[in-house]
């Protein structure tokens, strides 16, 4: 599986330099990162050359990485039944910048790109029609980015003197608990208590 | 004819002018199965357009899967298809065992093979009988669902003591071992409910009613396959012999023999037809599970102990280190080595896959559930366009749509 695998990337590679940054095998799956401007281009090429065929968008997400300057990682899946190969294609994109949207060439794009734009607000270029589809009606922000908080900014309930629904901003009965658990021993990046008096012995 | 075509002249005002009708269906419509609000455009009684409204049961899984640890992550994804848990657990936990390394024991193994075939009949059993509700038969829920879940939940229950919410594969393993009379109970259960099946297959597979409201109704080509990321038996309805636990078999898929049912039209009819036979390939392969669990290659740990399982109990009541191994797993988990993954089971209703981001540390940095569900409900609208209103609860049935992993 990995020696086909290891061909598959290296023909793939060869095929297109141009769009292929760099390719890698991990965990059994292979990553191939192209460059956002080249990838309908690279997503046409796999899907109809003979010996890749991946005729199926199975996934698009995306990954956020706030300290880097490309902040969002977004990641396509693709199967190919005939095959019987899986392909993971990485593209960066800036938070002011748009991607193409696959749509024209893989209908099942649709959703998983409005999805991508709800959690992550990486627009695609070309999207018919790109509204949200998770959250909210009149949602804002997006909420799988790293510096959205977890509870969110504003709750809802049914009010029984007004007999709506109303929003509201959140209100935690106590402070939201981040537990963590890693071992301070190792790798923590904080500051154990009493350890800043450390320096001021010296 | 009110549209002044054939010379009324009092019929060519503004009001009387025909336009399409738009309707909310939903999100508290029986037939939906589930929160689904679907818009639709309607000439007359035909469906020009559906737009699917979806979210109504978001509830952030993946953004919480990302302030807890691996173990804290796995009964999420109970809570994604609640009709087939089994099925999700499985990909979790081969994910993270694929990223760390680790080889589930044989027995292990075959446990999850054979839970996961019992979820996947009790998804089917679900499926099919409340397809047939949804045009118009009120018996096949009321046969099928006592055999064919309460009492596969009572088997889930004894096994990993919830009925539904299992929590039972973990990585490395499962959470217990089962008894040998649950094995009996399981296996003398087997032909009372292929007895239910029969029955519900008299009851409908040649019933005209359901074939007029099933039969050549929302067909999947080829293309469409390809297009919409169909997977599971909606693919299969069509001809496709694509199925992961062949495929791409994980587990011990590879050392069972069962066929793969496969379709020939595509329609709601043969979609149903390849749920039926399913449940029967996954009853065999359930039988098949039971005697190799039983046979001497068969016993043994049902765990890979190890740095991502806890301790034998006997094992903490005297050895220090079990002790402090069992609370460090519990508070602290067990890290992932830096990486990424995508690993994917085929779940009763399509490829159920997890795309598992990992930093190193003790939480996931990025989780991504990829739901048959959300795949092929998008295609309602291309599937269901020129269909009689009437036909969308078909599709909708046969789609196999739950809005757990749908909306996540």
């Amino acid at each position: 599986m990995s020696d086909a695998l290891q061909t598959l990337g290296e023909y793939i590679a060869d095929r297109r330099p141009d769009c292929v940054s760099t390719w890698w095998i991990g965990n059994g799956d292979l990553t191939v990162e192209v460059a956002p401007a080249s990838l309908v281009d690279f997503v046409e090429f796999l899907r109809a050359d003979p010996s890749c065929q991946f005729t199926q968008l199975m996934d698009v997400t995306a990954i956020d990485y706030p300290e880097r300057e490309r902040r969002f990682t977004v990641v396509y899946h693709f199967l190919s039944m005939k095959q019987n190969q899986r392909i993971c294609l990485h593209a960066g994109v800036r938070e002011d910048e748009a991607i193409a949207s696959l749509t024209s060439m893989f209908p099942s794009a649709d959703w998983y790109e409005r999805e991508v734009f709800d959690m992550f607000g990486v627009v695609f270029s070309g999207h018919p029609d790109l509204r949200r589809i998770l959250t909210d009606y009149g949602f804002r922000g997006h909420p799988l980015r790293k510096d959205f908080p977890t509870s969110g900014y504003i709750e809802l309930r049914y009010d029984d003197v007004q007999k709506r629904v109303v929003y509201e901003p959140v209100k935690l009965v106590h402070e939201y608990r981040q537990y963590d658990y890693l071992s301070p021993w190792e790798g923590a990046k904080y500051i154990l208590p009493g350890d800043e008096k450390a320096g001021e012995a010296k | 004819m009110m549209d002044g075509s054939k010379g009324f002249d009092d019929a060519k005002t503004g009001e009387q002018k025909i336009r399409n009708f738009n309707m909310n269906m939903g999100p508290q419509h029986p037939a939906t199965h589930g929160v689904l609000r679907l818009v639709v455009e309607l000439d007359g009684e035909i469906v020009e357009r559906a737009d699917p409204h979806i979210g109504l049961l978001h509830r952030g899984t993946e953004k919480l899967m990302e302030t807890r640890t691996y173990l804290q992550n796995a009964p999420y994804l109970d809570r994604l298809d609640y009709s087939s848990p089994m099925n999700q657990e499985h990909s979790y936990c081969l994910a993270i065992e694929k990223m760390t390394g680790v080889e589930a024991p044989r027995r292990a193994k075959l446990l999850r093979v054979l839970m996961a075939e019992l979820s996947r009949i009790g998804n089917h059993v679900m499926n099919v009988t409340t397809a047939a509700m949804d045009v118009g038969a009120l018996t096949p829920p009321l046969w099928g669902f006592e055999i064919g879940r309460e009492e596969v939940f009572t088997f889930f229950e004894r096994a990993s003591g919830a009925r539904m919410h299992c929590n039972y594969f973990r990585p490395g393993g499962v959470h217990q071992d089962v008894t040998p009379d649950l094995l009996d109970d399981i296996e003398a259960w087997v032909p009372r409910f292929l007895k239910t099946l029969d029955d519900l297959d008299g009851l409908l597979t040649e019933n005209r009613i359901f074939k007029q409201r099933t039969v050549d109704i929302a067909i999947v080509t080829e293309q469409d396959v390809y297009d919409w990321a169909l997977t599971g038996p909606m693919a299969r309805s069509i001809g496709f012999a694509w199925d992961l636990r062949r495929t791409q078999p994980y587990d011990l898929y590879d050392e069972f023999e069962f066929k793969i049912p496969l379709g020939k039209n595509g329609d709601c009819y043969d979609r149903y037809l390849m749920r039926m036979e399913e449940m029967r390939q996954s009853a065999s392969i359930v039988q098949q599970a039971i005697a190799k669990l039983r046979a001497p290659d068969g016993q043994g740990d049902i765990l890979a102990r190890g740095k991502l399982t806890p301790p034998p109990r006997a094992d903490m009541k005297s050895s220090m280190e079990a002790l402090i191994h069992h609370f460090k797993l519990y508070s602290e988990g067990f890290k992932v080595p830096k990486g990424e993954i995508y690993c994917a089971t085929e779940a009763p209703k399509g490829e159920f896959g997890v795309y598992i981001v990992s930093d190193g540390t003790n939480k996931p940095y990025r989780v991504k559930l990829r739901a048959p569900g959300f795949a092929h409900l998008q295609a309602t609208n291309h599937l269901g366009k020129g269909h009689q209103l009437a036909d969308l609860p078909a599709l909708i049935g046969t789609l196999d749509i739950v809005f757990g992993e749908v909306d996540r």
